[in-house]
């Protein structure tokens, strides 16, 4: 089994003839991915290499069935695409995008709360989410993840992610899904929304989570973890020596005053009984070693 | 990016926030004429970006201009926690009846806005957090409904604002917030709000930090790009589109992805180094743009060694190769650099480099490995 999406999933790519679009695009339904059509307004009747384009993410859902939507347009266009979806009946939405301002995307997660409750958004400004040999949604290099289980993973670092994926799948350890929540101010999937899942998913038998300075997301799932996640949990959290009040690379990776510091989120996880690493090799070389002792 | 407190005060008037009459001045002349024009007793505030310039003497107030001579003279090229003064803020002096807090940001947890406001302003407000936390009256606000009049006029009779200063006080957060969602703020704060003895509520300072994020749709923000005082390391990095960020220690870095570049800067500061800046190359990053990091980072005369650390996924390594003998075709780079290569085309990238590789080009196989390597050169 696997998380979010899988064999099954049925995607629309919101932004497909665009240049991202169309390379990501392509290469998730190379990867095996059921991407059955594109939307981009005014290209409705073409094709990009024979998957349809549509208007209006209503007409593809109609002439498809899609659950599932890729949205790859720019910041100004990513909030509205993001509703559209929704409101075209999708109900698994993941945004690459970067660069969204920060207002947009708390008028966005909010909207999507409170009018369309069973939609699921991850992202924006992540990778996006990947359940090996099933079904690769977003940026990932499909080919340094391995399939069959049964370690899930959940992180806010697009790189870091592939590091994790490929130093496990190196050691022979596989994955059951990946999931990039992104590194923006306000995710509209979170870690808990992962570690519940894979707690939930009986494929699962161990999760790595991968955080990073701002915000205090880490230490939520720390107290969810000591309450409910019978799984061991590996962590590791990136910029214990970064300087406060700079955004390092993602807008929410900021340490504000006090608050947000790695230190203080690697502390929580390990009172929550999480295996916390140093780096990311050795987060890496602690799964695989709780892995084989399974 | 983080406002002047003139700055700040120039943009909350835009959104018809009351702001004290005065104007910038960059010498004692310039002050002396800005007092003239708003009239004396005046109060002279430095213009740097960071806390506590009062105690460090960066704020005072002038009944004459032979005063307003002497404090303009001392308070130009003070070194105020390692900001040097360049600029004042010149303002009429306010009769303070009351001062006020009032701040608008992001709940993050929560993923609404969080408004605070307390009847004890001119302070901390960490301080007033600490010591007396029912002193700030808490208002979340849903992105999609906002804040109207009606809930600020409720919002100040709980703070505990003095009556006479809250119908004032419920127009102007309802301005700040405005300010804050329309102007795109990360923060917009006001401390002190001040309640006068003639009855008007407002701003005495303003910090304002805004969402780079909507740079596109905000052209009026350039003027505020102008004054930033950066980092020139920052500056030249900036103008190659390079997400870059200058921090004081000897060991350069590259990487791609804002998760990796931290963690590379966590890695060598664990095997003992400390590295000079923070470098994302980003996703997809190809030969030019390499080539453009690596002179960014030979620009800096503290960088004694450089660490290249790539997991390539959609960047592929071999393009990554390219772009470092690129930029060795181009400019002589000073430092001896190791490279750490992983991912997609890492073979073929790490082939690329075979025929180039000496004691000023190194490979090594885990970021571990490349990590205590460069420390080591940094350190020869």
């Amino acid at each position: 089994m696997s998380i979010f999406v899988d064999e099954n999933t049925t995607v629309i790519v919101q932004g497909l003839t665009g240049s991202q679009g169309r390379f990501h695009g392509l290469r998730n339904r190379d990867y095996g991915t059921k991407v059955v059509a594109g939307v981009t307004p005014g290209k409705g009747g073409t094709d990009v290499d024979g998957i349809p384009v549509y208007d209006t993410v209503v007409e593809a859902v109609a002439a498809t069935g899609a659950t599932a939507s890729f949205v790859v347009v720019p910041p100004a266009f990513a909030s509205a695409a993001i509703i559209e979806a929704a409101q075209g009946g999708i109900t698994f939405i993941v945004c690459i995008t970067e660069g969204i301002p920060a207002h947009d995307e708390a008028r966005t997660y909010n909207r999507l709360v409170e009018e369309f409750p069973g939609v699921r958004l991850l992202g924006p400004n992540c990778p996006g989410v990947i359940s090996p040999g099933k079904c690769n949604i977003g940026i990932t290099a499909g080919e340094i993840a391995l399939a069959g289980g049964p370690v899930g993973i959940v992180s806010r670092s697009g790189t870091l992610t592939y590091q994790a994926l490929y130093e496990l799948s190196q050691q022979g350890v596989g994955q059951t899904t990946c999931v990039g929540i992104g590194g923006d101010p306000v995710p509209g999937t979170n870690f808990i929304d992962c570690l519940s899942a894979f707690q939930d998913d009986p494929d699962t038998k161990a999760v790595m989570m991968i955080g990073e300075i701002g915000g205090s997301e880490e230490e939520r799932a720390a107290e969810w973890i000591a309450a409910h996640m019978t799984k061991p949990v590996v962590a590791y959290i990136a910029g214990v020596t970064a300087p406060p009040g700079r955004k390092m690379g993602h807008a929410g990776a900021i340490i504000s005053g006090s608050k947000g510091t790695a230190q203080a989120k690697m502390a929580a996880l390990a009172a929550a009984g999480v295996h916390v690493c140093q780096n990311p090799t050795e987060a890496g070389e602690k799964m695989v070693e709780l892995v084989r002792g399974l | 990016m983080d406002l002047f407190e003139y700055q700040g005060k120039q943009y909350f008037a835009r959104y018809g926030i009351p702001v004290s009459a005065g104007d910038i001045a960059d010498t004692v002349e310039q002050a002396l004429a800005v007092a003239q024009r708003v009239g004396y007793p005046v109060v002279i505030k430095a213009q740097v970006k960071v806390g506590g310039r009062g105690k460090a003497g960066g704020v005072k107030l002038a009944a004459n201009a032979d005063e307003a001579a002497l404090h303009a003279g001392n308070i130009l090229g003070l070194d105020i926690k390692g900001h040097v003064v360049h600029r004042l803020w010149v303002e009429h002096a306010s009769d303070i009846a009351r001062e006020y807090y009032a701040s608008f940001t992001l709940d993050r947890p929560n993923k609404v806005h969080l408004g605070m406001l307390s009847s004890q302003g001119g302070v901390e407000i960490e301080t007033v957090a600490v010591e007396s936390p029912d002193a700030i009256a808490l208002l979340a606000i849903d992105p999609v409904v906002g804040l109207d009049v009606a809930t600020a006029r409720r919002w100040v009779a709980e703070a505990g604002l003095d009556e006479g200063a809250r119908a004032g006080a419920a127009d102007l957060l309802v301005a700040l917030y405005r300010c804050y969602t329309e102007g795109d703020c990360d923060l917009a704060e006001v401390n002190p709000l001040i309640y006068t003895p003639d009855g008007r509520v407002h701003a005495l300072d303003a910090k304002v930090t805004l969402d780079d994020n909507a740079a596109y749709r905000h052209p009026e923000w350039e003027e505020f790009r102008a004054t930033e005082t950066e980092d020139p390391r920052e500056q030249m990095a900036r103008a190659k589109g390079l997400n870059y960020i200058g921090l004081s220690g000897s060991v350069g870095i590259i990487a791609n992805g804002a998760g990796l570049a931290m963690s590379t800067l966590d890695v060598v500061n664990q095997v003992g180094g400390s590295a000079a800046n923070f470098l994302d190359i980003g996703g997809g990053a190809d030969a030019g743009v390499m080539a453009a990091a690596m002179e960014v980072i030979n620009h800096d005369p503290s960088v004694r060694a450089i660490f290249v650390n790539i997991f390539g996924g959609i960047t592929r390594v071999d393009e990554v190769a390219r772009g470092v003998l690129e930029a060795l075709g181009r400019v002589e780079i000073a430092a001896p650099i190791v490279l750490r290569l992983d991912g997609t085309n890492a073979e073929e990238g790490r082939a690329i480099l075979a025929p180039y590789l000496s004691d000023r080009l190194l490979t090594e196989p885990t970021m571990l490995d490349a990590a205590r390597h460069a420390v080591a050169l940094a350190k020869n």
